[in-house]
């Protein structure tokens, strides 16, 4: 802006009458009315937006900027909003929003016909599904237009005639709920799972589908994800950013590592590409794709080496011996004349603890004092035991007190030094190198080898300490895993800089104290080997204390869900108030045996590299189907539909033998199980009474933006077109499952998608009823990436017919009790199988493998096999019940992360003077409208209500035994309301829940309550886990971190039926997240498009480009054996050779042409060229923090080891 | 104004701010009043800058200004054309999807598509162009490497640009500069473009203009348009409306990467002839020279003598671009050679350290913690030939101080740089530590109410001209909207 004093050379003075044209630009602006809301799904960015209302439309929207600041000397938080946030509120009034109820039309003169033939819409709908021409005529026209405009009255029959259908005749673990990550429109997610949890439905996960889970969290952490806010990157140090697009994920974020450069912060950025932020960084490392575990794993070899063994830094020795499980001791077992490495010694394996409770899950370290063993409080044995108080960290004795001054190597001071096999994986071969060791005489007598962790880290990572064995020489030792020499030849990337790297990384984390974070993204964690990885940059935080500090840690932002009032959303979303037990799907397990992509590659072996040496029913060997068989027979993950029987049949089944208690159904489902009679679903998916039935999604796109293998999707869910080649593989590499030698298309009778765009999803599915937008409603938003809550609001009514999520689940609630007096007249038993689960005793449920089914052990429920209950559900009911709070939270009270507290006296208060529904002659408090729950919420959280989280703490005293409650007492009296955040937003309070100190705008970090309060990590030791001494994890050789290999493109499956003849090329295909988008939504509208290029293009190197004669914006055809996408090129010299792009996630349903490939057939989007594959080790169960939980443990959906070919396209067909 | 590049995330958050607000209407649909490119690029409209391509601007000739796009002679003949005038293909048309046949598409052999259609004509179109389309370096051999900014780079060193060694992009954010000596002012037939005497905000009249396009040709930054429907043309308005009432513009309240700062500059409006004639490396310091320093008495005497309010002078006192372009001399105006005395200034961007690539191997080519500007990735000569019309010292300066800070605050926050390499940088950059922790603060900790000092408007004054404020506030907002007619 300037002052003009005078122009010099222009004449005319404007006059005022002149200027009164400029009302125009005034008009325009000036606007009726403005109100906060935000965007609700999938996005972690949790802005809050001011939305802008004229004449009673939506015109725009601007950014909040009325956050509560953060301590001094942090920037702010404002603005926050980014490109594709202000351009929502062109989706209202476009000619994308769906505006009414839709339905197939095939579908539709179906279900008229029947229902004048019969009465009952139930029966109706059983004569259409129960007629394979009728069902296939639908299935065929899914996707192919020929929608027609519904009434809700239509709709909400058929859905409700399903359901219960459904119900009736297969059970009612046929009916699936998926919508992606909650927390950004909690109550909307809240809805429809609440309805499916009331009628014994399925509600699928998505973080580990996403492939954003980050299984190293719980191998290490024992937690889901636990992040910084990121106005803690600002404390940082030394920022590297790898595998994270700040600017492309993290847009209203970014500014902070901005800003931490201007006050003396180095950032390295990691990425093959130049990518965005690599615009930021004082060093790009232009690293290969998918070889940053080679980097780390160099790093830690420094680390160790120069930090650790040669200037033994005091914080960081302290650090490792206090927070991690360095100092605990390893059982070695002599193979020849070597030794391998074991699982921890545990403590009932010698004398002076034998007796202890749970002997098999407390574990020791070498006292230096007492020069013995000694065992440490805070163990999972000390989590579950009877005497509570000593679940912490303290270094004391948990037998008798005294304290332990651990020691972390035998270096000095052993008894011998053995030779320890170690794997090369990236080699092919092993190596053996000296380990000093202690010998242990257990409680039978015998001598045992015991080494540290920490000795074996050394060992491991080839610190030479003057020890026998292959140890490098030095740095330039290029055959030596993980010298910096031997790193060059994965990264591309020259030593030098791993080794200046390393030792700043190190200097800086010695002089700040730990002042030294990873930012890192689904560049990392979309790698089938993501959690090796992962590991190796953690253990360069955790060698250097940087791990519960402000400013250090492990910044993982890839569809992180934090979900900040976890614990009443938890209870109405799973409807817990009603029933002890839900049914949660780990949805990669699911997806990959019901889309039967299993059927399509052989034994996983051909592309992920273990051991060589493998004992007879290793897990290490084999399909992956066959581990995820034997993964759910041994309770380890979940799987639905549970049994090859309808589970209310069962129940019934069981009560006419006789079982008068559900302890006694429960019996008999066990005899069942034991004596083969009824299977699990798992062991034969293809057979009809196996497969899911009815899907109903919303809040996302599941049939594209996340169907890793979409066109199986295509294929065998909806069993209408698809453009795969591949074929059947498995039949000889398979031998837990049953083989079908013709696989079913079509197993979805209904699909049903709320929305309020016409999305991929949409348009493939059988009835799109339209959603209420996130400018219509009322829900409430938390993230991660800050410490806020949010509201959304309605600005204007759900436009045209649409309706709120929870208004729509609610309605089909209502049709479901209205049609269901034929058919369930009185509550039926329903008997619901679930796994062994985290943060309960089931943690210390199975210290090695064993096989019921082979009679290596008992069966027995909960322990050596899945949890059973019996569910009573009153299906009459279920709209009354949906739409009350029920009893349950009240008696038992609710908690989230292993906490726990009593919510009486807040729940009566509720019920008395809050809304409330009275049915049966009972008061509850009121969850009917949307602003109802939204206040539930908010009322019974410990991050809102300050009661309650000083309640929670107590509760965690007693169990931790140190003062905790002090934590909360200043904001004992806060009390949020949905109000009052719809005025402002507001910043949460410290938690038990979460493990991030926040208190006087602290900035949130995680791990801080572990390292600051000596609260346990909910791990097996209690500590953070270098070493994971699974017997599943040692025959994978990941016990101890590693490098492990790409799967080859040759052996990984993806273009093995495909032709590859002509001018193509072949190329590694990445999808990271895109600059037009948040996944698939806003992608599609006119802002975006203009932006972009009008397409998702296919992003190219310009060589690359130039050697199949493809030129900027020229159309290209992307194919392998799963499908193919026809899109333009974007050819740049900022990728990389061998490998392209399109980025994460482009609709099929605009733009689109036809591929000349498939027979003119309509290409797909990027999901069509990849297949799911599943890692098996992450699929124990059953021991420690591997130990299930929906959305924390299982399999990951990778995606980023696939390969494509690309030509140019001959012809444009539209 | 003063948009710092090296915190540009390049989310064209603003440009969508903008577009909602003011440019979504039928024959505005191609304009986007604020834009933001890749550098390397040829931008929007491409090449926007190549002068010799779009002439305009001004020159000088026989020491004095002329517009280069027109003389009075030519004004009268290029009226109904304007042969340097940007043409639809340069920038693009505009187009959507025919979404409608997602639902309405009769049931088929295959899956429907929306295809896409033009804007302006409804018909199915080929996209080829839109207002970002070298974006990220997308199409970098046709685009990035035709960049006008690469003048003077050898051969070899445009070629390293696109090689991993050298490989770079940053962002360039642009509105209208609502410059001191606009060319579109200067060039309207109908004298319908003016800048305000309040705030300086330049303004084309939609009742007086009659959509010559003159403006069009003759601003060299191509931020003025024509609007094909109402047959106007329109430009940013630095959000009036917004401003006037004491809010910053949509495009920067919505900036997330906090680039964006506003405040009130006084200068000498009798120089700026003088200023606009200097020699290209004279013309920085001479436009700086122009800016007065509010704090200086006289300087607060001479624009009270004016009619300027207290509150505007106080403002001016604590302007954030005050301290970023004349105090500090590290925020410096684009293409200042096109001599229109831009009033948006920039703070160069650093960029990432070069490499070299043996054998297949990369390695940093320093070891320097932080490293020197001449090893950093965006050539001297191009931030030089963007922000220096040509000369490298200036940016040099603005980079080298940019560097020194952060030693500096390295050297305080973690010690692993010696507070005394820390000073001694400090005193080559011509940098105090007070200045540094000055510009630290406004950099980095800056809240909204630093980055934008925004005057209150008396619009009471502007009104009364007119109307009784009093009479207006019973009235005001109930009178017919009086839209701009097309033509004459």
């Amino acid at each position: 802006m300037s002052e003009n004093k005078r122009i010099s050379w222009i004449d005319d003075e404007i006059s005022a009458k002149s200027r009164s044209w400029e009302e125009f630009y005034r008009n325009r602006w000036q606007h009726d009315k403005v109100v906060r809301s935000t965007h609700g799904v999938n996005c972690t960015g949790s802005c809050t937006w001011m939305i802008h209302v004229k004449d009673g439309i939506v015109t725009w929207e601007m950014q909040g900027l009325d956050y509560p600041s953060l301590e001094h000397g942090l920037p702010p938080y404002e603005p926050r909003g980014c490109q594709r946030g202000i351009s929502f509120s062109w989706y209202l009034y476009s000619p994308l929003r769906v505006k009414y109820p839709y339905i197939r039309g095939a579908l539709l003169d179906l279900w008229k016909k029947a229902r004048l033939e019969y009465d009952d819409p139930v029966d109706a709908w059983k004569s259409l599904v129960t007629n394979p021409e009728s069902r296939t005529r639908w299935q065929r026209a899914r996707g192919k237009g020929g929608f027609r405009r519904a009434t809700w009255d239509e709709v909400l029959e058929i859905m409700a005639a399903a359901n219960i259908h459904t119900i009736k005749s297969h059970g009612p673990d046929r009916i699936a709920g998926f919508s992606p990550i909650p927390a950004m429109s909690m109550v909307s997610y809240a809805s429809g799972a609440r309805l499916m949890q009331l009628m014994g439905g399925i509600s699928l996960s998505f973080y580990d589908w996403y492939c954003d889970l980050p299984s190293a969290s719980p191998e290490t952490w024992g937690e889901q994800t636990d992040v910084q806010e990121s106005a803690d990157w600002y404390n940082a140090k030394l920022l590297a950013v790898t595998g994270s697009n700040l600017n492309m994920t993290r847009t209203p974020d970014c500014h902070f590592a901005a800003e931490a450069r201007h006050n003396g912060t180095k950032m390295y950025v990691f990425s093959p590409d130049f990518n965005q932020v690599a615009k930021y960084a004082d060093h790009w490392v232009s690293i290969n794709a998918g070889q940053d575990g080679a980097w780390w794993m160099a790093v830690n070899h420094l680390l160790l080496r120069e930090f650790h063994h040669e200037k033994q830094v005091p914080y960081f020795l302290d650090y490792t011996k206090k927070y991690t499980d360095a100092p605990y001791l390893v059982e070695l077992h002599e193979e020849g004349k070597t030794y391998e490495a074991g699982q921890l010694l545990r403590a009932n394996r010698l004398q002076g603890y034998a007796d202890v409770e749970h002997g098999d899950w407390k574990f020791l370290m070498w006292d230096a004092e007492s020069k013995k063993p000694k065992m440490p409080m805070g163990s999972s044995g000390f989590r579950w035991g009877t005497e509570k108080g000593k679940w912490n960290l303290e270094l004391k004795d948990g037998k008798d007190g005294s304290a332990i001054d651990p020691i972390l190597t035998f270096l000095n001071n052993s008894d011998a030094a053995v030779s320890v096999r170690f794997d090369d994986f990236g080699a092919g071969s092993s190596c053996f190198r000296s380990v000093p060791v202690k010998n242990v005489t257990t409680v039978d007598g015998r001598s045992v080898v015991v080494a540290t962790v920490y000795d074996l880290l050394m060992a491991q990572y080839g610190v030479p300490r003057g020890l026998e064995g292959s140890y490098p020489a030095s740095y330039d030792d290029a055959h030596a895993p993980y010298t910096p020499a031997w790193a060059e030849k994965y990264t591309g990337i020259g030593r030098e800089d791993v080794i200046r790297f390393a030792r700043e990384w190190g200097t800086t984390a010695e002089l700040t104290k730990g002042k030294c974070t990873i930012i890192i993204g689904a560049g990392i964690n979309h790698w089938y080997h993501a959690n090796l990885m992962y590991r190796a940059g953690i253990h360069a935080l955790m060698f250097c204390g940087c791990i519960g500090v402000n400013g250090g840690g492990l910044a993982h932002y890839v569809g992180q869900e934090k979900l900040a009032p976890g614990e009443p959303w938890g209870a109405i979303a799973f409807a817990k108030d009603w029933y002890g037990a839900t049914r949660h799907q780990n949805a990669p397990s699911w997806h990959y045996v019901h889309t039967d992509q299993w059927r399509y590659e052989k034994e996983f072996t051909d592309y992920h590299t273990v051991p060589a040496k493998q004992q007879n029913g290793s897990l290490a060997s084999g399909h992956a189907m066959d581990v995820q068989v034997k993964a759910v027979r041994n309770g380890w993950l979940p799987f639905y539909p549970q049994f090859s029987k309808n589970s209310l049949d069962l129940a019934r089944e069981a009560v006419a033998g006789g079982a008068t208690s559900n302890e006694e159904i429960v019996a008999y489902t066990v005899d069942q199980l034991k004596s083969r009679k009824m299977k699990f679903s798992v062991e034969d998916p293809d057979a009809p009474e196996n497969w899911p039935r009815v899907w109903y999604i919303w809040r996302g796109n599941a049939l594209m933006s996340s169907s890793k293998g979409h066109e199986y999707f295509l294929r065998h869910y909806l069993g209408t077109h698809d453009n795969a080649v591949a074929e059947d593989m498995a039949k000889d590499s398979v031998r837990e499952v049953v083989w079908h030698e013709i696989a079913p298309h079509g197993k979805m009778d209904l699909v049903v998608d709320l929305n309020f765009r016409m999305d991929t999803s949409a348009l493939y599915s059988d009835i799109v009823l339209p959603a209420a937008t996130w400018y219509e409603k009322a829900d409430l938003n938390s993230t991660d990436m800050h410490s806020f809550i949010h509201p959304l609001s309605a600005a204007v009514p759900p436009c045209w017919e649409s309706k709120s999520d929870w208004d729509i689940f609610k309605a089909i609630a209502k049709k479901f009790s209205e049609l269901v007096p034929p058919h369930f007249p009185e509550p039926v038993r329903d008997v619901v199988v679930t796994p062994l689960a985290h943060d309960s005793a089931a943690e210390i449920a199975q210290p090695s493998i064993k096989d019921w089914t082979k009679g290596e052990t008992d069966a027995i429920p909960g322990k050596t096999m899945p949890s059973i209950a019996v569910m009573n559900r009153d299906y009459r009911n279920l709209y009354n019940q949906f739409i009350s709070f029920g009893p349950l939270v009240r008696a038992n009270g609710i908690g989230a992360h292993g906490t726990k507290y009593s919510i009486t006296d807040f729940y009566d208060e509720m019920a008395q003077n809050g809304n409330s529904v009275t049915f049966d002659g009972n008061r509850y408090p009121s969850l009917k409208e949307g602003h109802d729950v939204c206040d539930a919420i908010l009322r019974l959280a410990t991050v809102t209500n300050g009661e309650l989280s000083y309640r929670s703490y107590k509760n965690m005293e007693e169990k931790v035994g140190l003062p905790l409650a002090q934590l909360v007492e200043a904001d004992r009296g806060v009390r949020m309301t949905y109000k009052e955040l719809q005025s402002k937003p507001a910043r949460l309070l410290n938690s038990p829940m979460w493990s991030g100190l926040i208190a006087n705008g602290r900035a949130y970090s995680p791990f801080t309550y572990n390292v600051e309060a000596l609260v346990p990590w909910r791990t097996l030791t209690g500590r953070q886990h270098f070493y994971l001494d699974h017997p599943g994890y040692l025959q994978f050789g990941e016990h101890l971190p590693t490098y492990k290999p790409k799967p080859l493109p040759t052996m990984y499956a993806d273009l093995r039926f495909t032709n590859g003849n002509g001018n193509v090329k072949m190329l590694n295909y990445l999808t990271p997240h895109g600059k037009w988008h948040i996944h698939s939504t806003y992608g599609d509208n006119q802002r975006m498009t203009t932006l972009s290029r009008g397409i998702e293009p296919f992003w190219i190197n310009d060589k690359d480009a130039a050697d199949i004669g493809v030129n900027d914006n020229d159309w290209v055809e992307v194919f392998n054996d799963h499908g193919v996408v026809v899109t333009r090129a974007a050819v740049s010299a900022r990728i990389p050779r061998g490998i392209c792009i399109i980025y994460h996630s482009p609709e099929r349903t605009y733009s689109v042409p036809k591929s000349p490939l498939r027979n003119n057939r309509r290409a797909g989007g990027h999901n069509s060229l990849t297949r799911t594959r599943l890692k098996p080790n992450l699929m124990i169960g059953g021991y420690g923090q591997f130990t299930y939980h929906f959305n924390y443990w299982g399999p990951i959906g990778c995606n980023r080891d696939t390969h494509i070919l690309v030509r140019k396209l001959p012809e444009l067909i539209w | 104004m003063v948009f710092h590049l090296d915190k540009c995330i390049g989310c064209h958050t603003c440009s969508i701010a903008c577009k909602n607000v003011w440019t979504d209407r039928r024959g505005t649909e191609y304009m986007w009043w604020n834009n933001v490119e890749t550098k390397p690029g040829t931008g929007y409209p491409t090449k926007w800058e190549d002068q010799e391509k779009y002439r305009g601007g001004w020159e000088k000739q026989d020491d004095r200004l002329r517009l280069k796009s027109t003389t009075k002679f030519r004004t009268v003949t290029d009226i109904f054309h304007n042969p340097s005038g940007a043409s639809m293909d340069d920038y693009y048309e505009p187009w959507t999807y025919k979404y409608a046949d997602l639902f309405n598409a009769p049931e088929g052999s295959d899956q429907p598509t929306a295809m896409p259609i033009s804007m302006v004509t409804g018909e199915y179109i080929n996209v080829e162009a839109g207002p970002n389309w070298d974006d990220d370096l997308g199409g970098s051999p046709v685009y990035a490497a035709n960049d006008p900014n690469l003048e003077g780079l050898t051969e070899v060193q445009r070629q390293q640009l696109f090689a991993i060694e050298r490989l770079v992009f940053f962002y360039f954010p642009r509105i209208c500069n609502h410059c001191l000596n606009p060319g579109c002012v200067a060039a309207c037939p109908s004298g319908a473009l003016y800048k305000r005497g309040e705030d300086g905000i330049v303004l084309i009249d939609q009742k007086r203009c009659r959509g010559w396009r003159a403006c069009v040709a003759a601003c060299p930054y191509k931020k003025t348009f024509y609007n094909w429907s109402t047959g106007k043309s329109e430009k940013c308005i630095l959000c009036f409306p917004r401003v006037e009432t004491g809010q910053a513009p949509a495009c920067f309240h919505s900036c997330v990467g906090r680039i964006r700062y506003l405040g009130v500059l006084l200068y000498d409006a009798d120089r700026i002839e003088d200023v606009a004639r200097s020699e290209d490396a004279g013309l920085i310091d001479a436009h700086r020279s122009m800016i007065l320093n509010p704090h200086d008495p006289a300087v607060v005497e001479a624009a009270r003598q004016n009619g300027i309010h207290d509150a505007v002078i106080q403002s001016a006192q604590q302007s954030p671009v005050y301290k970023f372009v004349k105090e500090w001399k590290i925020a410096l105006p684009p293409h200042i050679e096109f001599r229109t005395l831009p009033m948006l200034f920039y703070v160069p961007p650093m960029s990432p350290v070069m490499a070299s690539s043996e054998e297949g191997m990369v390695k940093s080519v320093s070891d320097d913690f932080f490293h020197d500007i001449e090893q950093a990735r965006v050539p001297l000569q191009f931030l030089g030939n963007l922000f220096g019309a040509g000369h490298q010292a200036k940016v040099v300066y603005a980079l080298k101080k940019q560097k020194a800070i952060r030693t500096y605050r390295r050297a305080l926050t973690v010690g692993d740089i010696s507070m005394d390499v820390a000073r001694r940088m400090l005193t080559e950059a011509d940098c105090s530590p007070e200045e540094a922790e000055a510009i630290y603060n406004l950099t980095s900790l800056c809240t909204f109410d630093d980055r934008f000092v925004i005057p209150p408007a008396h619009r009471e004054e502007a009104i009364e001209m007119m109307l009784d404020p009093h009479e207006h506030r019973a009235s005001t907002g109930f009178g017919f909207v009086d839209a701009p007619k097309r033509g004459l």
